[in-house]
């Protein structure tokens, strides 16, 4: 029995059948968890999802190349997913019209501070080279910030995981910050949220009313295109 | 469906070969982002069709990250001895980034 069992686990083992499939029944099963907890940030389906196939790959001693090849067809998905942000992009144009002072000047503010204040931060701690690479993109959706990553130098599956950890921290701790502040309005809320924490934060920014929401994924958006342009230019720049 | 996926694709390898030929140091998915828009504001609409498809496939967006996302594993060492200056960094620039980002567009809105 367990000699049959083993003999079809090799067999699975080597085909991307399987690696597709746990991830996808991972994801979901994490999403059952995070709308039962009433889409609580702290139960983020990409947090839980990622530690359940880590567990998964780690216990069966799968190593991830064998795992990232049945995955890959999910990852392979992200490119087509970056050109798909024209289109909301493009329906928030006339938002975008109106308002072109202060949410280009807000964009350009958090795009800057964001790399900058993340980077220092880590250098000033002792980060390594790499690490720094890797967690300058952190606050751009997860495509665009791995593409960057990659660009960079740094580790794309690392800047992954920092700009999932980024988006959940923005989520859980915007509201408290915004507070502080004093800032109302649910454009500027949503659009701050937004550039910190992109699509986690966005997700997030839905919940409470649809302004905020609309703001934040326009946010998410602009964001992404001006850091993927802005970023190899300041490093350049940097480095000669 | 079908035709919208395609879609996609083509702005995608549109947008890698320019990055290919011109070697911007951008993702050339970007880049096909960037001209998927301008086709849109250029034809003044974004057909029904494509707007189903994208948002189908924008709702599963934190999905697509999942596979890198399980790449920490290779990454255990590096977390392990670098956690405090990586986990202060993103606490500390994620409110920074909030409260800045806030200031600034409530700053220019008067």
């Amino acid at each position: 029995m367990s000699g049959k069992f083993s003999e079809i686990w090799v067999y699975l083992a080597a085909s991307p059948l399987l690696g597709l499939t746990v991830t996808l029944l991972a994801y979901q099963g994490a999403y059952w968890l995070y709308a039962r907890a009433k889409m609580n940030p702290l139960a983020n389906p990409v947090a839980i999802s990622v530690a359940a196939l880590v567990a998964l790959l780690w216990f069966t001693d799968t190593p991830y190349p064998v795992y990232f090849e049945g995955a890959q067809f999910v990852h392979f998905l992200l490119g087509p997913a970056v050109v798909a942000l024209a289109v909301p992009l493009y329906a928030n144009l006339e938002t975008l019209r109106r308002n072109l002072l202060p949410l280009g000047g807000a964009l350009l503010a958090g795009s800057l501070v964001a790399p900058v204040s993340a980077v220092a931060i880590g250098w000033a701690l002792g980060a390594s080279r790499e690490t720094l690479l890797s967690l300058a993109p952190k606050s751009v959706t997860a495509p665009i910030a791995m593409g960057v990553a990659e660009k960079l130098g740094g580790l794309p599956s690392l800047t992954a995981v920092l700009v999932v950890s980024t988006g959940i921290l923005g989520a859980v701790l915007a509201r408290g910050t915004l507070n502080v502040l004093r800032i109302r309005d649910h454009a500027v809320r949503g659009f701050a949220v937004g550039v910190a924490a992109h699509g986690i934060g966005t997700a997030r920014a839905f919940q409470v009313s649809e302004t905020m929401g609309a703001f934040a994924g326009l946010a998410m958006g602009l964001n992404g295109l001006l850091t993927a342009f802005l970023f190899p230019l300041l490093l350049r720049l940097w480095g000669g | 469906m079908l035709g919208a996926v395609t879609l996609l694709l083509v702005y995608q390898l549109i947008g890698e070969v320019l990055v290919r030929f011109t070697g911007l140091p951008v993702p050339g998915p970007v880049v096909g982002m960037l001209l998927l828009f301008v086709t849109l504001v250029a034809r003044g609409s974004a057909p029904a069709w494509l707007r189903d498809t994208c948002q189908g496939l924008l709702s599963h967006l934190s999905l697509l990250f999942v596979p890198a996302g399980v790449g920490v594993l290779l990454h255990f060492k590096r977390l392990g001895a670098e956690w405090l200056p990586i986990a202060v960094a993103l606490v500390a620039s994620t409110v920074i980034t909030i409260g800045v980002t806030a200031l600034v567009m409530r700053a220019l809105q008067k």
